[in-house]
């Protein structure tokens, strides 16, 4: 195919001792596509989403980003491609204020004045509907408002690809709801890659998913088709 | 006198050195291993101990050798007790924060030598060894008769010094074994592996703490006794220690004890050898350096074995 | 754009012109302990930078103190700088003094880092003993008079002296209190807040943390050049490593992380052992007391615990 994908990876691999984490993992991610990285519990999600994004170095294989080969470059220098990454863990300041929070996320790709910086922040935080608490302290919020706070963080990059890591795990059942008409709203700018364990949200925002187990791809398609794998039933079913 | 006996000196003082070194060093890494704390003040333990042993001989009177064994217990003893509760009342409060530790043992680091200086004052003061015979050694040199025996002038030592390579040899021996085989060893390396774990089977997390900090600076404290007769107490003293010590205990290993005690022969001797072929100056510059590029380039140490 | 900016800046006027003042009605001996007080402020703020705002835990900065002091002085001695020229050779050392300790050092982090950075600032302060005969060593030497006249100005005069030291505080108390407010500034505040969340934001961590390092050590160096230059004196002391511990004393003391607190922490520290240096010899003992009560009851220092619980707007 001639178009060129947002990322792609071929015969990625990461060892840590004897361990196998990430087996010879080829995957196209084309521009514009919402996909879902799912699997068991100790599939290789987070490990191949490090590599990724280039918070562990791969063992073998590469990483290639808008047709670039990004296998060796840092991971700040790869945010500053494109990339955006928000912690499966919260992670976030603390002790720094929501505004400032995302304006730390804002300034590296940011070449404007403080005014579009300012717009930029409070864009960002309109978009999760944390605008009016801009100036509290990002450790007051609740579980809930902070994983927000996270996504606000990589929607303020404006990234060509933005990376999830299990952004709902423990969000109430309304904050999924809202986040789900979020990425709806998201993908209509920017690739993501979602990594989830929720398979309703999961089969409500994917437009492709592929099937991460024991560190190598099992299967990749459509939610209707991997629904209907029987791989991947199994899998499911042998790791519960 | 020539290049050979010049060495044997050089070993001979470098034994004694490492022997010294050796006590403090494990101190301060079994301190290091079991609690994760850099203790800085512990150059000011070694240095009491050294000043105890001088009082307790003032004090007490009579034939030297009944005045250094007392204060073979009385100063590891007393010193045990100043630092385990400085561990109650100031360590275990900030619970161990890497680097407010540092701070806070620095405080203490300042706290044990002005108050020093204030009750024992400024002079360095001898102690008088329990026994202290002095022989010469004999060297061999090839003349047009063979090999033939002489006793170099200077060449030799005293049993004194014998005997605090001997007695260091002894402690970190008891101490190996107590270590290994004893429960009071067995809960402080469970706590060294895994806090929390140990604390989950009941093991008294926080008493092994004062008692792991108490016997480290009584580790210090014992060496100081053994080397006053020779070298003297003054109340400035801790602080030489204390770097050679966290050359030892980074050269060997953080928190390893064969590490740390290989490492401290190691320093000790060359560091005896080093100071007198070349300007002692010179050999610290080297061994200071030595220690920044070891944590920089190889963390676990030279002796250590990469970790992962 | 948010309230209290122009406040921030007026207070930081405010303290330099109440200063400036009392260069007029301070008696001759406090008069000549402020001007002290205000040099070692800035190996204080200096500190502070890479302490305070970055999160970098040194024990070494006594290195750099002593680099600039040295260069300076043996830039004057040795090499026949003039006065100003010397202080110029002082900075331009100190920025390639922190730039080498510091891209060797920040490989490590935490306790590895302080114990590095200690062990290169011993060496540092061996090394001017193992070259006594350039450095003078543990004596050191004296910069005469004649060679401490700047545009005709006599530095060894003690109004002088004062306003030079104050114009030298000014100058480091605006230039870091604009680059704590830059974005430099506050991506050095998330390194020390999370480091691993700001790598994940695109930022070069290693490359903001050695900037920290040698904005931190060059200031200190300029601190070391100034005392030298203004005290008339160049020492060994200077480099040992009680000047690694002195200004960690102060920030915390003072308070780390804010802009006044290095300079409320020196002032405090010098007359607390100005004053107990009276009663004895064991002055260090009030330092000693005060680390261990600090680390227990006060972590955010004097400015801290104002800005806590008055102002929290205190940069």
């Amino acid at each position: 195919m001639a178009a060129v994908n947002l990322l792609e990876t071929k015969n990625l691999t990461k060892q840590f001792g004897g361990l196998t984490a990430v087996n010879g993992v080829s995957f196209e991610l084309p521009a514009g596509q919402v996909r879902a990285l799912i699997g068991p519990n100790g599939a290789g999600k987070s490990t191949l989403v490090g590599l990724l994004c280039g918070r562990i170095e791969a063992t073998a294989g590469d990483v290639f980003f808008e047709g670039h080969k990004v296998t060796h470059i840092p991971a700040h220098k790869r945010i500053g491609m494109g990339m955006a990454y928000t912690f499966q863990i919260t992670s976030i300041f603390g002790k720094l204020s929501l505004h400032e929070n995302v304006a730390l996320a804002a300034r590296p790709h940011h070449k404007g004045g403080a005014g579009d910086l300012d717009q930029a922040v409070f864009g960002a935080l309109g978009d999760v509907g944390l605008q009016d608490r801009a100036e509290e302290l990002a450790s007051d919020l609740s579980y809930g408002h902070q994983r927000l706070l996270e996504i606000a963080m990589g929607i303020v990059q404006k990234p060509k690809l933005l990376i999830l890591d299990e952004p709902t795990q423990g969000l109430a059942d309304v904050e999924v709801e809202q986040f789900n008409a979020l990425i709806k709203r998201l993908s209509e700018t920017s690739t993501i890659l979602l990594i989830e364990h929720n398979m309703n949200v999961v089969m409500e925002t994917a437009d492709f998913i592929t099937v991460l187990n024991f560190g190598e791809v099992l299967a990749e398609g459509t939610p209707q088709e991997v629904r209907a794998n029987k791989l991947v039933q199994d899998a499911y079913l042998g790791a519960g | 006198m020539e290049f050979g006996p010049n060495l044997i000196i050089a070993l001979i003082e470098g034994s004694v050195q490492a022997a010294v070194l050796t006590l403090i060093a494990v101190g301060l890494s079994l301190v290091f291993g079991v609690m994760r704390v850099v203790n800085v003040a512990h150059g000011e333990f070694f240095m009491l101990g050294a000043v105890l042993a001088w009082a307790v001989a003032s004090f007490v009177g009579g034939h030297p050798a009944v005045s250094f064994i007392l204060a073979l217990i009385i100063a590891p003893l007393l010193v045990g007790i100043l630092a385990a509760a400085a561990d109650i009342l100031i360590l275990k409060r900030i619970n161990y924060d890497p680097e407010n530790t540092i701070v806070a043992t620095i405080g203490i680091l300042y706290i044990i030598q002005q108050m020093t200086l204030i009750t024992y004052g400024p002079d360095a003061r001898p102690v008088e060894p329990p026994f202290n015979h002095r022989f010469s050694i004999p060297w061999f040199e090839y003349t047009e008769q063979g090999y033939s025996m002489y006793w170099p002038w200077g060449l030799g030592t005293t049993s004194y010094k014998l005997f605090v390579v001997a007695a260091a040899v002894a402690v970190i021996v008891l101490l190996w074994l107590a270590i290994s085989r004893t429960k009071a060893g067995l809960m402080m390396r469970a706590t060294q592996l895994d806090r929390d774990m140990a604390q989950s089977f009941g093991i008294p997390v926080d008493r092994v703490n004062a008692i792991v900090f108490g016997v480290g600076a009584a580790l210090a404290a014992l060496g100081a006794v053994l080397i006053v007769p020779i070298q003297q107490a003054h109340y400035l003293m801790g602080g030489e220690p204390l770097l050679l010590a966290f050359i030892v205990v980074i050269i060997g290993g953080l928190g390893s004890l064969p590490g740390t005690i290989v490492a401290a022969v190691f320093i000790g001797l060359s560091d005896g050898i080093i100071s007198i072929f070349f300007a002692p100056t010179l050999a610290k510059i080297l061994s200071t350096l030595l220690v920044a590029f070891v944590l920089i380039f190889r963390p676990q140490g030279l002796f250590g074995k990469a970790v992962r | 754009m948010r309230a209290g900016e122009n406040r921030v800046w007026l207070l930081h006027i405010a303290v330099v012109l109440v200063i400036l003042a009392l260069h007029f009605v301070l008696p001759p001996y406090h008069h000549g302990i402020l001007a002290r007080v205000m040099v070692l402020a800035i190996l204080a703020m200096g500190y502070n930078f890479a302490f305070g705002y970055t999160g970098l835990l040194s024990l070494g900065h006594a290195l750099f103190f002593g680099a600039g002091m040295y260069a300076m002085g043996l830039g004057i001695t040795g090499l026949g700088l003039s006065p100003g020229i010397a202080v110029l050779f002082a900075i331009v050392c100190s920025v390639l003094v922190s730039a080498i300790i510091g891209s060797l050092a920040l490989r490590t982090a935490g306790v590895s880092l302080m114990i590095v950075t200690l062990m290169f600032a011993q060496a540092g302060w061996y090394l001017i003993l193992y070259f006594g005969e350039i450095t003078r060593g543990d004596e050191g030497f004296v910069i005469p008079q004649a060679q401490r006249l700047v545009a005709g100005i006599d530095l060894a005069d003690s109004n002088n002296r004062y306003l030079i030291a104050l114009i030298l505080f000014a100058i480091v108390l605006f230039t870091t209190l604009k680059l704590v407010r830059s974005s430099f500034g506050k991506a050095l505040v998330a390194i020390r807040e999370n480091e691993e969340r700001a790598k994940m934001l695109g930022y070069n961590v290693f490359a903001y943390k050695l900037g920290a390092i040698i904005v931190s050590g060059t200031i200190s160096g300029l601190a070391g050049a100034a005392y030298g230059l203004l005290f008339g004196y160049v020492g060994a002391t200077f480099a040992s490593v009680q000047y690694s511990i002195l200004p960690l004393l102060w920030v915390l003391l003072g308070g780390a992380s804010t802009i006044l607190g290095p300079f409320v922490g020196t002032l405090f520290m010098t007359y607390l052992i100005d004053i107990s240096s009276e009663f004895t010899e064991a002055y260090l003992l009030v330092a000693g007391v005060i680390l261990v009560l600090l680390t227990l009851f006060a972590r955010q220092g004097i400015v801290g615990e104002v800005k806590k619980r008055f102002a929290p707007w205190l940069p």
